[in-house]
């Protein structure tokens, strides 16, 4: 996939360019894209001076960094231990079989990822989903239709 | 305005205060992580535009107060009426208008808007006669709920920033330190290591430079009250971490903080950017040769991160892996340079204990646990929200007289504290004083504060399975004995569940366990264990029921379990379309039936089940 990597120097500019910026520099990026593209992977290796395979290693270690294309929607289900106990494996499970993919992954046609989060400190309202940035609280399974067809 | 000089500090705390004596009401509406997540900032748009059309004499939108969280997330969104303490609890879009028309402008209490006491099914006008509230003792909590988040004029008017100007004009580095140790003051983020001593060692080290860290990591699940701080009461933060540089002699200071936490991010960049303006924080601090700067660093959602070598390796921007900690990183920390590294409620709690005295501090909890302890009270119990109590107080204070007990009455089965390094604890252990000493002895672990509660509805065998499942997936992989005996636990905890298990797999994963924790590097390993022994040491006839009966008695482990319909069913057809397998069938007002061969036991019919219809076996 060609990306339009213009937005990357601005990105750049936010931050020293040095070592200490990589995590930052690989957060805006994602932001941006909602991804981490390998052509911006190797613009940041060059710009921060830092080894190509250290950028990878850190990009591949830290759960935030996606390495493939993400959906227009994003769904996070908090999975933590409240949202854990109050049944938010089984609004997964539904989520799941709606959209026919596994948690952690995207729809074919790039609608829809599905993730799952530990904590999102909303506990008192779990289980907690995360429709691109809304939450919603005391979610249960019968809402998974009405959480997919969410702004 | 730039603060040149302490007194300038004091000329503007007074006329600030002089200021806010003319605002006679106020709103205050909670904007806290559970409001936040019910629509409180739909609430606070609505206040505002409404206020603008109406002009209210003698009350503008500045007496409107974006707070911090104030506690009873259950009842959410808040809105409270001060001077009064009017309090209303469940707040919608659509009864702005009506708060402002009748409690602001014609003093009338809304009644429908009031808080209802379950027990003596009474309305209560204000929160401070509220059972959920006047059990708590609110220290560092206090500012959350009373002042607008960002705003340092609220926290000035609050006695911010005297503790900083206090140490600055009168106090010694080496003062500073003996009042934190003689005030007892614990960290806050798990362990309890003793935070004067921290930073009498870090000042010790001869070096070029000392780094200050604030961990802002919160990466035990269930846990909300740093979230709650960060957003809440920033400047709190920043001020602790201020004496912490100057007690030790750091000029640079960071704060990581979790990456599912943006809000906190903004609000706590807001607040270094409004302290370095004012002089509070930056170069020649309060116009004197003390300098101190921030930086945030945010997190990239591991959890090892949280561990304080692995944090620094973060912050530096690499990879987040636990080292051996022979030498200590108050002594070799960030770029092997000595660091202090507190949790952001221990940061919080330092301005407090500076201001008020050590010895003021040190009577509030017990001898050896000082201080008061910020709790996120979650799960199974009916008063969820963020609390704060005197060290020292008891499970069942906090679960029965705060929480009011359990929901729907049911029995109360095990309250798990200190996330995956902790245990959970059962009702025999109900009146245990909860302070760092007395959760460690019973096999749990204070944690950073997050206390889950859980009824008879809870599978003890699936608790321990979920905390090692977290843990495989978080473990860094550096070390064999976390990395793969934890995998190993959460293979046999599996087995248990699916009623697989022998008798023998409880003594194999009692053994193993003692090896992981022998042999791990770091406290993720080495505390990984803590929720499988504490559950199997407690609950070990759940275990025996899985093992032998194969039977899940809390009707959670899918292999042991199955729905059934009972006569109760009405055949309202509720059921029919939420299977995903199509494994029910039946007629309009006829009994319908499950064909168990189909059911996946997703629960999806259990959830929709209005008649309560569908019994678990
Ligand atoms: C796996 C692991 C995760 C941790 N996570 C956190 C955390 O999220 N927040 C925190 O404050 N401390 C956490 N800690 C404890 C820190 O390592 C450190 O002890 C603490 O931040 C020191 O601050 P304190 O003395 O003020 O408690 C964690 C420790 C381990 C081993
Ligand atoms: S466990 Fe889901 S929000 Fe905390």
């Amino acid at each position: 996939m060609k990306h339009n990597l213009d937005k990357l120097s601005a990105i750049f500019n936010r931050y020293p360019q040095n070592r200490e910026s990589l995590i930052a520099v690989l957060q805006d990026i994602q932001k941006e894209y909602h991804y981490l593209p390998e052509e911006a992977l190797q613009a940041t290796a060059k710009t921060l001076d830092v080894p190509l395979s250290k950028v990878f290693s850190v990009a591949t270690f830290y759960n935030a960094f996606s390495h493939y294309p993400r959906g227009e929607k994003i769904i996070r289900i908090c999975v933590g231990t409240t949202c854990h106990i109050r049944g938010a494996h089984l609004v997964q499970e539904q989520l799941e079989n709606r959209l026919n993919i596994k948690a952690g992954s995207t729809t074919k046609d790039l609608k829809y990822t599905l993730e799952t989060v530990n904590c999102v400190g909303a506990c008192s309202q779990a289980p907690v989903v995360i429709v691109n940035n809304k939450y919603y609280g005391h979610v249960k399974v019968s809402d998974a239709k009405k959480l997919l067809r969410s702004k | 305005m730039h603060l040149d000089n302490p007194q300038q500090l004091i000329d503007w705390h007074d006329k600030i205060i002089a200021k806010q004596k003319k605002i006679k009401k106020k709103i205050l509406v909670c904007c806290g992580p559970g409001c936040l997540a019910n629509g409180a900032q739909d609430i606070i748009d609505k206040f505002k535009t409404v206020l603008k059309e109406k002009k209210i004499s003698g009350f503008t939108v500045e007496a409107l107060k974006e707070t911090g969280c104030h506690g009873f997330c259950e009842q959410g969104p808040l809105v409270v009426m001060e001077p009064k303490g009017l309090y209303y609890t469940k707040v919608k879009v659509k009864d702005v208008e009506d708060i402002i028309e009748q409690s602001i402008k014609n003093d009338k209490i809304i009644d429908r808007l009031l808080y209802n006491d379950p027990q003596t099914d009474k309305k209560i006008e204000r929160y401070q006669d509220i059972k959920f509230y006047s059990h708590q003792k609110k220290v560092v909590l206090n500012n959350l709920g009373n002042i607008n988040q960002c705003n340092i004029e609220d926290y000035i008017a609050n006695d911010g920033y005297q503790a900083l100007s206090k140490v600055i004009t009168s106090m010694s580095p080496q003062k500073v330190i003996d009042t934190i140790t003689k005030s007892g003051l614990r960290g806050r983020g798990g362990a309890g290591f003793p935070t004067g001593r921290k930073w009498a060692t870090c000042r010790k080290v001869e070096s070029d430079t000392h780094y200050v860290i604030c961990n802002g990591d919160e990466g035990d699940p269930g846990a909300f009250m740093d979230r709650a701080l960060m957003e809440g009461d920033p400047f709190s933060v920043l001020e602790g971490m201020t004496i912490a540089a100057f007690a030790v002699g750091a000029k640079q200071g960071y704060i990581y903080v979790r990456e599912e936490y943006p809000l906190a991010v903004v609000n706590l960049q807001k607040a270094i950017e409004i302290a370095n303006e004012k002089g509070l924080l930056g170069d020649n601090i309060l116009g004197t040769d003390f300098s101190f700067n921030i930086k945030i660093s945010r997190g990239a959602g591991a959890f090892v991160c949280g561990e304080s070598s692995a944090l620094m390796k973060s912050v530096a921007g690499e990879v987040g892996e636990p080292r051996a900690k022979y030498v200590r990183s108050v002594v070799k920390g960030l770029y092997d340079r000595p660091t202090v590294l507190n949790n952001v409620e221990t940061f919080a709690n330092v301005p407090i204990i500076i201001r008020k005295g050590a010895s003021w501090y040190q009577k509030i909890g017990t001898p050896k646990n000082s201080g008061t302890k910020a709790f996120s009270l979650v799960g199974k119990v009916r008063n969820t929200g963020l609390i704060e109590v005197a060290m020292g107080t008891t499970l069942r204070e906090i679960i029965y007289d705060i929480g009011g007990g359990i929901i729907d009455d049911r029995p109360f089965k095990a309250v798990q504290t200190g996330g995956p390094s902790g245990g959970c604890l059962p009702a025999s252990k109900l009146d245990l004083p909860v302070d760092f000493d007395s959760l460690n002895e019973a096999g749990s672990m204070m944690g950073s504060g997050g206390m889950i509660v859980m009824d008879d509805l809870t599978c003890m065998v699936d608790v321990a399975k979920y905390f090692l499942g977290f843990l495989v997936n978080e473990s860094c992989g550096k070390c064999v004995p976390c990395r793969e005996g934890l995998y190993q636990l959460h293979a046999l905890t599996v087995k248990v569940s699916e009623g697989k298990a022998e008798e023998a797999d409880l003594e194999k994963m009692e053994k193993l366990s003692e090896m992981v924790i022998i042999g791990s590097l770091c406290g993720l390993g080495k505390s990984g264990p803590n929720p499988l022994l504490s559950t199997i040491k407690y609950f070990r006839d759940e275990y025996m029921a899985h093992i032998r009966d194969k039977r899940c008695p809390a009707g959670v482990c899918r292999a042991l379990i199955t729905y059934k319909i009972t006569d109760a069913c009405t055949g309202c057809m509720a059921c029919i379309a939420p299977c995903p397998t199509n494994a029910i069938t039946g007629k309009k007002n006829e009994m319908h039936v499950i064909d168990q061969e189909l059911c996946t036991k997703c629960g999806a019919c259990f959830a929709v089940c209005r008649y309560d219809a569908i019994l678990v076996s």
